[in-house]
């Protein structure tokens, strides 16, 4: 047994209020935690855990009403917490001895300043350099978090590079002055799977080469358990348990954590249902399915600059009563695949049958208003983002009930009686109706947006990411829901998604795309345990797995592909 | 760029040629034409014109022909010679009146713009910065009684303090004694102390205005991630809310320019008025209402150029700025 690594920074019993005129708010509750040189901390917790309150507090970057009431920060012989929040002696502090990654890189960057600008301005307030000095250095910088011709890339703006190279330029700029202790808030929830392996890979591999301090904050056990060496569990503002990585996911004590284990678990599974009973025929079929874009028009005409074939010659079956997922990663098409079967996208080409059981086949691209209309009644869309999916000034019963009032189903006394079922239906009180959406938090929410899907009786439900905005342990409860309720009403699902557990969980079939194409349809469980295309088992083999002892990232495939000839921008 | 600059230049042509005949069109919309209105005056002051010479000054104003070819000699004149045409009013060829009044106005107006700009932006970002600060009270305060006083009553409400407690001659750019004068460092000093009362009252609705917008737009910047990613490399808060926040928040005031050149013209013409100052929006206000058609159409034709060339000079502007409008193109 080596001795510990010396400890760099050290937080003891920090709290942090939000003072409001309603009152005191306590986001961080007593933590306490130590870094140390060459090791990471993964803090892990849901949305509104604290954790990224934590994070900022040990820079002093917490926004006011917040601060820091009691608890210390120290960093060698200095307290932070004792720092005034504007002062030089913090400024001295962040990005020289403790610098910080963030979540989303794009609005996290300045959009006007060229990626080196903004580099280089740590360097020449830290370290002094001259102009010539630090773009040398800026450029040397770049180079070692992997960017492509720094030389080029230190001119680039942040909307020119892809989501990836945002993330490594803003680790190229964290690491600029060398610090002590790294911070890195949710570093890669905003990137595709295999950009994620990529990135964690590179922090991981930076951290030990310097032997930084390494403080990673995220909700995802699979990320945890791939890269941290202990692990702090918050919950409300409190850490309710920490240790060693292993120890904490092989023997949790505490009842939250044994939770939150439990639900992420449990998306590594199918969930237990019965098998399609009979193999029906098909209730939609896509026939070479295709949207092509023009791209750079400008307002007088003239001729494209390109064409983007964002859905290239899709052809799909989703048999009645069965659940097909749709997995790829941003930009795959797959959402604008989910919008050209209800020609909410007008597709470029190909066909879309609907065909009702009992009744005539629909061919969608033929139909007028009219036709559309009554298609809507039977196919329907559950929304990705249940804050921004639900209109703040409608109370649930006029949300729930408008498709109903739309399309003139039953008197208002019907509607109401309607209504209340449908809430029951999705597991809310009956008695809410009349309250608006911001009273509902976001699982409730997307409760909501269920039951106004389900309002019409619909066939078929289009779901895109339904569960992506929401917390892990919510999440397996909605997927639970839908299970419930596709058995009970027969529906049949399209369920995009980017993320491969829930597909496992939900799906009976997958089809995998990628630029606008399906590489692989099949069995969700052979995809998801021995995929045949390349470009899955990259795919499957990037994702994070909440086990320690079974990492899966390290060992991942790599694909790589070129000359698509898709998408010729400039 | 330059070729973007080009093409843009080209496209002002067909828009320009529309909006000149539309501006011909409405002046000649009212009945009658200047003849009509000169009769009357001056059959008001008691005597009459004769039919013989209405016909004679009919055909030689050549108000008897047809639309496109009253349209057509005065646009070519314009085109081709800088001949505006002659003022049936005045008696004047329009572009002698014309420069007169235009070289007043825009000194006046640009004086007023610098001070609107030198006041808004800053209190603005004090206003953003500081927000439900005392300070930020104060100036949304200041800020709606500003953009609530008619600019008339605040004109009056100058003229008269300067006059009562400092005796000061005001209206007018100068006074009467150097009116005619030859330019003088005497004449310079009095020339400012005329000058300060429209520059104030021309500013300070449009500052109140602008002030708003300001505190506004960098608010909304503010509370952006990338001000946070600046604030954790340690930069100071004045320089990173002046490199960042700042940059993008004057975004909107660049696409403002645009509108800021023609209203300057024909904007201020009621303070104009009050404080009897030789600009050009009284002239164009007497030369509708006598339905002096030439100086009119001028004026109006002026103000569709210049509302094009703003537009023009705020997006080159807004391109070099912002690198996310380059990259559309």
């Amino acid at each position: 047994m080596t001795a510990e690594p010396d400890i760099v920074l050290s937080v003891r019993d920090l709290t942090v209020d939000f003072t409001q005129r309603q009152g005191s708010f306590r986001a961080v509750d007593g933590v306490s935690f130590d870094l140390r040189a060459g090791r990471t901390l993964g803090i892990v917790g849901e949305s509104g855990s604290g954790k990224s309150v934590t994070a900022r507090a040990l820079m002093q970057l917490v926004d006011p009403p917040g601060r820091i009431t009691s608890g210390s920060i120290r960093l060698g012989e200095i307290d932070i917490a004792q720092l005034p929040r504007r002062g030089e002696a913090i400024r001295a502090i962040r990005g020289a001895d403790i610098s910080m990654i963030f979540q989303e890189p794009m609005s996290s960057l300045s959009p006007v300043h060229t990626i080196g600008a903004q580099v280089m301005e740590v360097l020449e307030l830290h370290l002094k350099l001259d102009r010539k000095a630090a773009r040398a250095r800026t450029i040397e910088l770049l180079g070692q978090v992997e960017i492509p011709n720094p030389e080029q890339a230190i001119d680039r703006y942040a909307y020119e590079f892809s989501g990836g190279m945002r993330q490594r330029a803003m680790i190229a700029m964290a690491l600029a002055c060398n610090p002590r202790v790294l911070i890195a808030d949710e570093p890669t929830t905003a990137l595709d799977v295999t950009t994620q392996a990529e990135v964690l890979d590179l922090i991981g591999r930076i951290q030990r080469e310097r032997g930084m301090a390494m403080l990673l904050i995220t909700h995802d056990m699979g990320v945890v358990a791939e890269t941290v060496d202990d692990v702090a569990v918050m919950y409300r503002g409190q850490v309710v348990e920490a240790g060693p990585v292993d120890q904490v996911f092989h023997g949790a004590t505490h009842p939250y954590t044994q939770r939150l284990l439990a639900a992420t678990l449990k998306l590594e599974q199918p969930a237990a249902r019965p098998a399609l009973s009979v193999v029906s025929s098909p209730i939609l079929s896509l026939r070479n399915l295709g949207k092509t874009y023009q791209l750079g028009i400008g307002a007088f005409g003239g001729k494209a600059k390109g064409t983007l074939r964002a859905v290239d010659a899709v052809s799909l079956e989703l048999a009645a009563g069965e659940t097909l997922g749709i997995v790829g990663e941003s930009g795959s098409g797959k959402t604008t695949l989910g919008r050209l079967i209800l020609r909410t996208v007008e597709p470029t080409d190909g066909e879309v049958v609907y065909s009702p059981p009992g009744a005539a086949p629909v061919v969608v691209r033929t139909l007028d208003k009219a036709g559309l209309r009554n298609l809507y009644s039977e196919i329907r869309f559950i929304f990705q983002d249940p804050f921004a999916s639900l209109n703040p000034r409608m109370t649930v019963r006029q949300i729930v009930g408008e498709p109903l009032l739309i399309n003139r189903r039953g008197s208002a006394a019907e509607i109401n009686a309607r209504v209340s079922q449908l809430l029951e239906l999705v597991g809310l009180d009956a008695e809410m109706m009349d309250r608006y959406p911001h009273a509902f938090s976001g699982g409730q929410r997307q409760r909501i947006g269920i039951a106004r899907a389900l309002a019409l009786d619909p066939k078929v439900l289009i779901a895109d990411e339904p569960t992506s905005a929401l917390d892990v342990s919510i999440r397996s409860q909605i997927l639970d829901l839908l299970i419930e309720l596709r058995q009970r009403l027969g529906l049949s699902f399209i369920f995009i998604s980017h993320d491969i557990g829930v597909i496992r969980y939900f799906c009976d079939r997958v089809a995998v795309m990628r630029r606008g194409r399906v590489v692989e349809v099949g069995d969700a469980q052979t995809i998801c345990t021995s995929p045949s295309h390349p470009y899955t088992q990259a795919l499957i083999s990037a994702v994070p797995y909440p086990d320690p002892r079974r990492p899966r990232m390290q060992q991942r495939a790599r694909y790589t592909e070129t000359s698509l000839g898709v998408a010729t921008l400039r | 760029m330059l070729l973007y600059i080009l093409k843009r230049l080209l496209y002002m042509v067909p828009t320009l040629f529309g909006m000149s005949l539309v501006s011909f069109l409405i002046i000649q919309l009212p009945p009658g034409d200047f003849l009509t209105s000169l009769t009357s005056a001056i059959a008001d002051s008691g005597q009459s014109l004769d039919q013989a010479s209405i016909d004679r000054l009919t055909a030689l104003y050549g108000l008897d022909q047809p639309f496109y070819v009253q349209y057509w000699n005065w646009i070519s004149n314009i085109i081709f010679r800088g001949d505006f045409g002659w003022s049936f009013d005045w008696g004047q060829p329009v572009s002698r009146l014309l420069w007169d009044r235009m070289g007043v106005t825009i000194f006046v107006s640009a004086l007023s713009l610098v001070l609107i700009w030198a006041l808004a932006i800053p209190i603005g970002i004090y206003s953003a910065v500081r927000r439900y600060s005392i300070g930020d009270y104060v100036f949304t305060f200041l800020g709606f009684v500003g953009l609530a006083v008619p600019t008339f009553i605040l004109a009056l409400g100058l003229m008269y303090i300067s006059f009562t407690w400092f005796g000061l001659n005001v209206g007018g750019l100068f006074s009467p004694e150097y009116e005619q004068a030859p330019w003088s460092l005497a004449k310079f000093i009095d020339l400012l102390q005329h000058l300060w009362i429209p520059v104030v009252v021309i500013a300070i609705s449009s500052t109140a205005a602008l002030i708003r917008v300001m505190r506004a737009n960098l608010s909304d910047e503010l509370s952006k991630p990338y001000v946070v990613t600046a604030r954790a490399k340690g930069l100071s808060e004045f320089t990173l809310i002046m490199r960042y926040p700042v940059r993008l928040a004057l975004n909107p005031f660049v696409s403002t320019i645009g509108w800021v050149l023609p209203s300057l013209i024909s904007g201020v013409t009621i303070t104009a008025i009050v404080l009897n100052l030789p600009m050009a929006g009284p002239l164009l206000l007497r030369a509708l209402v006598s339905q002096d058609m030439y100086l009119a159409g001028a004026f109006i034709l002026i103000m569709s150029v210049l509302t094009l060339i703003g537009m023009l000079l705020s997006d080159i502007l807004l391109a070099v700025l912002d690198p996310r409008v380059r990259y559309q193109r």
